[in-house]
């Protein structure tokens, strides 16, 4: 008997045992290794944000956490008492600095994604358009920093940009100046600090983008008398359109809740949120504080995110 | 069109040279004598030497690797495990919430990860006396998390980028699923599962955030010790850290690039 023919007798026993039987068989199994992740992820996903909620609606306390309970029981006149502070949320409505330090790192993000953009374009351009070889070379000089150390690559433009670091020296030595700029300790260095270590996510979607573009439409252009900067907006751009929505996302999105950056690069002026509810946390320790800034943050950033990624993704599958 | 050309090439150079002079000149500034971080004094290992009788830095990058590790393979095993339930199960129950979860540590910023789980932990405490302090644990487990979602998102985008039939012939041969899993899925997906492990290893190796919010006393990652160092401004012994660093990372991404060139060959060669 030949192994087809064995295979296709094997297929037909197993397809006349009933479905139900087998599907009942492998359902333990089934059922564990859904439940694994999806538990590990309910309880150190999702839980957490249940608790921060919780925190934010209690006052700082000085104690060990240090956070007043919720719920109170009076054991002699048997009575539950659920104490629910909303004075973390009426401070972050009251306090200027609060909103001030949300539009800032909105305004932050936008101006650097722009600047990754404008800075990423001519570069993804260029890999689409390399040969075989060369492409693979310079996707790679592309990707090659996202592997190494973020914190130190932050830590580059330190020594890069301070008073007497590389740019100014050599912008004194060339006589372009005559002062040192500063430069550190500004938004100026933490835009380029976010421009920097978020590139390759610009340059990849927009290079996938326009490799995918036909050439022979730029030469049907030309053809048609189309000067080469009119075939850039009428055409090229136009095709990189879900590259440049896909880049921008993946850098704004990170971008606006940044630590690392603006406490580097950034001066005591340049506020950032991620950098408020760091310190928050560990300079003022006013947990329930910081808990109501991540829930603010998480309901009008990351949530308005969230919906489009999920609005995108049906479109696609649509 | 020439003209066009060369602007391009510039400016896609300018973008090359933004890329890679602050790490040119962090490298070359390693091996600088003085120590002025900002006078050039002469080539010298000085700080080399300064750096491996650093107990706080070697002590900070063992706890590090081994925190990497141990996080990277969990998460290797529960977020392919993920993602195989979410590209080869169908519709189930919950579907729709698990990959909501599994997406979302990627877009969630990382302080506020790392505080929610810093207060769940001290939740968790207070409640069941687990886990008793924070420490390597803690951040392993944090770390897991948000590593995991990434696993994930790569092998279900190679899942459903690939083939079912050989999945199909198997189950028709009378593969038992969990033999289909481990003889045919598991060996074709590989490849992202690799990627998966060395991604999750370099987040978990870099992330400094997260690991501040949940890490106790007397458990610094390389990276908490090096902002410490850092926030006060640049030295040379982080110099000649970050080259070293920036040196495996290089070798280990160009030995990558051509052991996969090598089999990409190898395999096209019976066509």
């Amino acid at each position: 008997m030949s192994i087809l023919s064995r295979a296709a007798l094997i297929h037909d026993a197993s397809s006349r045992m009933t479905k139900y039987d087998f599907i009942r068989r492998v359902n333990w199994g089934k059922t564990a290794v859904v439940a694994v992740p999806a538990l590990w992820l309910a309880v150190f996903f999702f839980i957490p944000f249940l608790v921060v909620f919780k925190i934010s609606l209690s006052e700082a306390a000085i104690a060990v956490p240090p956070y007043s309970a919720l719920l109170e029981w009076d054991l002699e006149e048997a009575y539950l008492t659920l104490k629910l502070n909303i004075g973390n949320y009426l401070y972050l409505l009251e306090d200027a600095f609060y909103l001030d330090a949300y539009l800032s790192s909105i305004r932050i993000a936008a101006v650097s994604t722009f600047y990754t953009l404008i800075l990423a374009f001519p570069i993804a351009y260029m890999i689409a358009r390399a040969e075989g070889g060369k492409r693979a070379l310079l996707l790679a000089l592309v990707i090659l920093p996202f592997w190494t150390s973020f914190l130190l690559r932050v830590y580059a433009w330190m020594g890069f940009l301070k008073k007497n670091g590389i740019v100014n020296e050599f912008l004194m030595a060339t006589g372009i100046i005559d002062q040192p700029l500063v430069m550190l300790q500004t938004d100026f260095a933490v835009y380029i600090g976010i421009v920097y270590t978020y590139l390759p996510f610009m340059v990849l979607p927009l290079y996938s983008a326009l490799e995918k573009m036909d050439m022979t439409l730029l030469e049907a252009a030309e053809d048609l008398g189309c000067r080469p900067i009119q075939s850039f907006f009428l055409i090229t751009l136009p095709l990189a359109v879900p590259g440049i929505i896909a880049g921008c996302l993946l850098v704004f999105i990170p971008a606006v809740g940044e630590f690392v950056i603006p406490a580097l690069l950034g001066g005591s002026d340049t506020l950032m949120i991620g950098r408020v509810l760091w310190d928050e946390f560990f300079l003022n320790r006013d947990w329930p504080m910081a808990s109501a800034v991540a829930i603010v943050m998480l309901i009008v950033l990351v949530l308005p995110i969230m919906l489009i990624r999920n609005g995108q993704g049906k479109e696609e599958t649509v | 069109m020439k003209r066009r050309s060369i602007f391009l090439n510039v400016s896609a150079g300018f973008g090359f040279l933004f890329l890679y002079a602050p790490i040119i000149a962090l490298i070359i500034y390693s091996f600088n004598k003085s120590k002025l971080v900002t006078v050039w004094g002469g080539w010298s290992l000085k700080w080399y030497a300064e750096l491996m009788q650093n107990e706080q830095i070697i002590n900070a990058a063992l706890l590090s690797l081994k925190i990497a590790f141990i996080s990277a393979s969990l998460a290797v095993v529960l977020g392919t495990m993920a993602g195989f339930v979410l590209s080869r199960f169908g519709p189930f129950r919950g579907k729709m919430i698990l990959s909501g979860w599994i997406t979302a540590p990627l877009v969630m910023p990382e302080v506020i990860t790392g505080l929610s789980l810093l207060l769940l932990f001290v939740a968790m405490e207070g409640m069941f006396g687990w886990p008793s302090g924070r420490g390597t644990g803690t951040i392993i487990i944090a770390h897991t998390t948000f590593c995991m979602a990434y696993v994930a998102v790569i092998v279900q985008a190679r899942l459903s980028s690939m083939d079912e039939t050989l999945e199909e012939a198997a189950m028709d041969l009378g593969a038992k699923p969990s033999s289909l899993f481990f003889l045919v899925t598991l060996p074709l997906i590989a490849p992202a599962i690799i990627s998966g492990w060395l991604l999750s290893f370099t987040l978990s190796l870099d992330d400094l955030v997260i690991a501040s919010f949940v890490s106790g006393p007397g458990n610094s990652t390389l990276p908490m010790v090096i902002f410490s160092k850092v926030r006060l401004g640049v030295t040379p012994e982080v110099n000649a850290l970050a080259t070293l660093m920036i040196a495996v990372v290089a070798i280990g991404v160009i030995a990558a690039m051509f052991q996969m060139r090598r089999q990409a060959r190898l395999l096209a060669k019976p066509e």
